[in-house]
């Protein structure tokens, strides 16, 4: 029987043997644009609000976890913590004024917004302008109780924290506010009418998708140990669009899907240099042209058929 | 005598010619924009790259067939609005009835494909484009260099003649009518998918004489328009899309505003113009021009 519930656990089980079989630092950075693409797409795809911007929160979420444990010599506990916290503070000031704009503007406020954390990340001294964080070293989790120097170990870790902002997602989406949410996108009007502060909701929304974009990214900065004016650029922004997109915008899974696709395709395609860019945008114009449920999205509607017609 | 608190003139005035020219881009790239916008509902994302487009046109038009600027001037719009209407004809033309975000998806995914291709066949350190106008003048106050007079002036020329095209023109009202209400136009006989073609193809050509006139006096680079178009976007956010002389007005304004801080406070010269757009969406969320719709 393929019900969700099966494929969900069939998954568990293949992420936890995954790391004996390809190479850990890969796994992880996927989990971590994984977690980021799901992240972002709580704002689009239940939400109706397409952010430009999300790199703001992924970069200066790994910024902040950087300087906590590299400059304060902080556990990277209290890193990641530092690195959620700013994403969210962010995620409340930019998103503030960003709701009260609608469709359109706020994809282009969004993505001013975060092109003006990205000049003051170039300017900023704590983020090192082009230089950026590097070698930020991993110290041991727990007080010690996890070592997180073998790549395996942190693997799993990392697995842990993709699991905790999954679930998160998942409990929020199914939740009654997650309800309002999709009432408020379908028809803002008439959520209004019904006494729901709509704005209210949608910023909620937000500061969240920025803290787990943060989660995110301080992740990425404790795995890859670099923090890099990358992590902010408006590229990184349309790459989490990308990876949501490419595995389908609505669905719970398609963004981790689409991630997986775009990281590993990174990797592959690394020899390019920059030649990859263009067929990062050759996908976007494709999906938009052609495949706009994304992967998930176009297999789930194939299997529908396929159902209905047996 | 003439000292300003403390800044020199010669400082204060060459940073306003400097905001003035910069103001004179951002109204032209954000009047295309408007334009576009009001006719096909597409955020044109590909702004920045056609505007390069148009620089890089005329520079390998000067180097490889010795055509001088003023040719290029004319040569390099035609071309590149062309290439506009390609892409309308070819893509965009098929998804206006899907939601906003997938024209700004769509023309996102292009840009990267123009700037990627231009980046990889020509590398991303620029090249020189010689002025076409030699010398300057000495203002007394300052020294003004007569290829910035000239850009100043003419994309001040361009926008007016561009504003009187669309507001007081018989073509220009057929496109406010037609962005009012397209079936009753079509009704009365007038191609509207025609009419909309040219929009695309004109306010492409805009962005690509914007670059042309840009060429001499910044590097001709594949990203030249990249981190432009951001900044153009904010400036159509702070003017809202609704009135063409109000686009013009924000672009000039916003430019010198930019020079201004590069005089008075250097490190918030790069972040001032996103910082006057949260003030405007605290006060006036509709923008300084525009209407809520």
């Amino acid at each position: 029987m393929i019900s969700q519930r099966n494929i969900g656990l069939l998954l568990l089980a293949v992420a936890l043997v995954a790391p004996w079989f390809a190479y850990p630092v890969f796994l992880m950075t996927a989990l971590c644009f994984a977690l980021f693409a799901c992240a972002f797409n709580l704002l689009l795809g239940y939400a109706g609000l397409m952010s430009f911007g999300h790199a703001m929160f992924f970069g200066i979420s790994a910024y902040f976890f950087g300087h906590t444990v590299k400059a304060w010599g902080l556990p990277p506990e209290l890193g990641i913590l530092a690195g959620v916290a700013g994403a969210a503070v962010l995620g409340l000031l930019t998103g503030a004024l960003a709701i009260r704009r609608q469709g359109i503007y706020f994809a282009m406020i969004t993505l001013a917004f975060a092109q003006m954390v990205y000049f003051i990340c170039v300017q900023a001294p704590f983020t090192h302008g082009e230089d950026g964080l590097q070698g930020i070293v991993r110290q041991p989790l727990l007080f010690g109780l996890i070592p997180t120097k073998d790549d395996r170990v942190l693997y799993y870790v990392v697995l842990a924290i993709f699991l905790f902002g999954y679930g998160v997602i998942y409990r929020v989406i199914h939740s009654p506010f997650g309800q309002v949410l999709k009432a408020i996108r379908d028809n803002e009007q008439r959520a209004l009418s019904l006494g729901y502060e709509a704005d209210r909701y949608k910023l909620l929304a937000f500061v969240l998708s920025a803290a787990l974009s943060g989660l995110a990214g301080a992740t990425k900065a404790m795995v890859l140990q670099f923090a890099t004016l990358t992590d902010v650029s408006s590229a990184m922004s349309g790459e989490v669009v990308l990876m949501a997109l490419v595995g389908g915008l609505g669905t719970i899974i398609g963004p981790v899907v689409g991630a997986f696709v775009i990281v590993t395709m990174q990797n592959y395609l690394a020899y390019l240099g920059e030649f990859v860019l263009v067929i990062q945008g050759a996908i976007f114009v494709v999906i938009v042209m052609a495949f706009r449920k994304g992967l998930v999205g176009e297999l789930g509607e194939w299997l529908k058929r396929r159902r209905t017609q047996s | 005598m003439f000292e300003l608190l403390g800044i020199a003139p010669q400082a204060l005035f060459g940073q306003l010619l400097l905001g003035l020219i910069n103001g004179a881009f951002y109204a032209m790239l954000s009047l295309g924009l408007a334009v576009i916008f009001g006719m096909l509902n597409v955020i044109n994302f590909t702004h920045g790259a056609q505007y390069m487009m148009g620089a890089f046109a005329a520079w390998l038009m000067l180097t490889m067939l010795d055509i001088p600027f003023w040719a290029a001037l004319v040569l390099a719009p035609l071309i590149v609005g062309l290439f506009g209407v390609v892409i309308e004809k070819l893509l965009l033309k098929r998804i206006y009835h899907l939601d906003h975000l997938y024209g700004f998806l769509l023309t996102f995914g292009m840009a990267l494909v123009i700037e990627g291709l231009f980046q990889w066949k020509w590398g991303s350190s620029g090249a020189p484009y010689p002025s076409p106008i030699a010398g300057g003048w000495n203002l007394g106050f300052m020294y003004l260099p007569k290829y910035r007079g000239f850009v100043v002036v003419a994309a001040l020329a361009i926008c007016l003649v561009t504003w009187y095209a669309i507001e007081r023109t018989r073509l220009g009202g057929y496109l406010r009518a037609a962005t009012e209400n397209p079936t009753l136009v079509r009704a009365f006989g007038i191609n509207v998918p025609r009419l909309i073609t040219l929009t695309y193809g004109l306010g492409v050509a805009l962005a690509a004489l914007a670059g042309v006139l840009a060429a001499p006096i910044q590097q001709v680079s594949a990203l030249m328009g990249t981190n432009l178009v951001l900044v153009v976007f904010a400036v159509v956010v702070i003017g809202g899309m609704g009135s063409i002389m109000g686009s013009i007005v924000t672009g000039f304004g916003l430019g010198i505003v930019e020079g201004l801080t590069k005089v008075f406070y250097p490190p918030a010269s790069n972040t001032v113009i996103f910082v006057v757009m949260a003030i405007v969406l605290l006060i006036k969320p509709a923008g300084l021009f525009g209407q809520t719709k």
